[in-house]
């Protein structure tokens, strides 16, 4: 730990990051450029997502890293042990515990309070890249609030799949004002978007920051006739029973047995351990 | 229009002293000239006299030298779009203005379905009914003479005549109050140009449209334009109403053209 700086980027690259999550902080939902720092790790491993948790951790933190939910993949496990030796804060898998939760593609299913930081990492930042490549463009149309082509993208969905058919990464409007890419989150947490956390959104590769402080509104995009849902599996876990949770489905064996579980590792594990179990809850346990 | 409508009327559209210069290089030169509600101004030339640049300038795709391109708003009444913000003329041209670009890629978005190309000016102002979208897009198909049943398939999958057709449904859907057309018959086959031209002239006369069309093509303006501007070297030489300047042309230049069309 000795060789690193604290949470191992230098005090001066912290301190322009931690503007960049000022500004993004006082503008909710645009997109601040910074100049993201080579980490000793590859882009998809979240670089955008760890330079703003070292920007943001201190020593008293205690620091949770979940991917799709969970606490236990390689990325979630390396990532912890990075800030283990870089910064030797204290970690966490239970959620409740966390000061700092860093994440890949998931909201936490427990409610977050006011003491607490999210972090998301972010592959893509812009959510027009898809219809209109130019970032110039882009940036133009972020500054005049032309938002038609979002809308565009959602008709295309309807004609083509008779419904949005955007499940992942599912545009939202900040405020009233930025049109913001979630980060690819189930659209089922979309409406967990709006909390009393505060939530960082880092994109390495892309160098942006952007943020929500907390209770900012944000509304999922949609059409009057098709209005937005937070949909997900239509079933309980099948190991702690919940019901409002969002489920992974996991194949059990070669015959095709399958089962729901929480994607949201510690929520299912402390449900369990408060007696709630679901339909292969015992065996499984 | 009648001449006593034209005293009463405020001009749609006031053009005063336009000049565009490329370095050395002339594009336009002090043009001045009205547009009423209803009219349809044609600007012909050969390639280099200036027409394009004349209409770039006026539907603010390139910023003059000088001059005034003063538009009766509906908010405000008349304004010179120059002096606006870029919002503001950003706005316009997505709600009051519609520009039809000679090659139909440039006015489409070609990875996204005919329908979706027809309803994006909608939303860009608010549509926010997918159903009433929908039907609207349809309905424009068929004013453009494209079956319904190609709603939902790209534009890289038509004719460059139904291209061009879906680029002007695409225009015209929130009922613009001043078409800017740029060479809108060009490139295309001479059957499928006469096709268009129809459909345009139909489109014209029913919904009452304002526009200005920019063409080498003396055939287009003699059937859609009430009035022509002749340009040469940047300069208007002639200008009146178009039956006049083409049946009985005063300057030199625009009796070549009109000679080297009856030639052909
Ligand atoms: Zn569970």
């Amino acid at each position: 730990m000795s060789d690193y700086n604290f949470a191992y980027l230098d005090e001066q690259t912290k301190r322009m990051i931690r503007r960049a999550i000022l500004k993004g902080l006082a503008v909710p939902g645009y997109q601040v450029p910074f100049a993201s720092r080579e980490m000793p790790m590859p882009y998809g491993w979240g670089t955008g997502g760890v330079q703003v948790s070292a920007a943001t951790l201190t020593p008293d933190d205690t620091l949770k890293v979940i991917d799709q939910g969970a606490d236990d993949t390689t990325n979630a496990v390396s990532i912890r042990k990075f800030f283990e030796r870089t910064a030797g804060v204290a970690t966490t898998e239970e959620t409740a515990q966390a000061s700092v939760i860093q994440t890949r593609h998931r909201i936490p299913e427990a409610e977050l309070s006011e003491d607490q930081i999210l972090v998301y990492q972010v592959p893509i930042p812009e959510p027009l890249r898809f219809l209109e490549p130019r970032e110039t463009e882009t940036r133009k149309m972020h500054a005049l609030e032309e938002y038609g082509l979002m809308h565009v993208k959602l008709y295309e969905d309807i004609s083509q799949h008779g419904d949005i058919a955007t499940s992942y990464a599912y545009p939202v409007k900040v405020e009233d004002r930025y049109v913001m890419d979630p980060s690819p989150i189930p659209k089922f947490d979309n409406p967990k978007l709006e909390m009393a956390a505060i939530q960082l959104f880092g994109a390495g590769r892309e160098q942006r920051i952007y943020a929500l402080p907390p209770y900012t509104r944000v509304v999922s995009l949609d059409f009057e006739d098709f209005p937005f849902e937070a949909t997900k599996a239509e079933h309980p876990c099948d190991l702690c029973g919940a019901e409002d949770s969002y489920l992974d489905e996991v194949i059990l064996d070669d015959a095709g047995n399958r089962m729901f579980v929480c994607s949201d590792t510690d929520y299912c594990r402390s449900r369990r351990d408060v007696g709630h179990t679901g339909r292969l809850g015992e065996q499984a346990a | 229009m009648t001449r006593d409508d034209r005293k009463s009327a405020v001009p749609l559209l006031q053009v005063r002293n336009l000049a565009k210069q490329y370095g050395r290089r002339i594009g336009c030169r002090d043009v001045s000239f009205d547009l009423y509600p209803g009219e349809v101004m044609g600007i012909v030339g050969e390639s280099g006299s200036g027409k394009s640049t004349l209409l770039n300038a006026m539907a603010g795709h390139h910023a003059p030298d000088r001059g005034e391109v003063v538009f009766d708003t509906r908010a405000d009444g008349p304004r010179d779009t120059l002096k606006m913000s870029e919002p503001e003329r950003r706005m316009l041209s997505r709600t009051d203005w519609a520009f039809v670009h000679q090659h139909a890629r440039e006015g489409l978005r070609m990875s996204v379905s005919a329908g979706g190309n027809i309803g994006e000016r909608l939303m860009a102002v608010g549509g926010r009914h997918y159903g009433d979208i929908r039907a609207q897009a349809a309905d424009w198909l068929g004013r453009v003479e494209i079956s319904e049943s190609r709603i939902d398939d790209r534009p890289s999958a038509f004719s460059g005549g139904m291209q061009q057709r879906l680029q002007i449904a695409r225009n015209l859907v929130t009922g613009p109050r001043l078409v800017f057309m740029d060479e809108p018959t060009g490139g295309l086959d001479v059957s499928v140009q006469a096709r268009l031209l129809d459909l345009l002239r139909g489109l014209v006369r029913e919904m009452g449209l304002s526009a200005i069309i920019v063409t080498h093509d003396l055939a287009v303006v003699r059937l859609l334009a009430d009035r022509l501007m002749v340009m040469k070297d940047g300069d208007v030489v002639e200008s009146g109403l178009t039956d006049q300047v083409l049946d009985d042309p005063q300057h030199a230049y625009t009796q070549l053209l009109v000679s080297s069309v009856l030639q052909v």
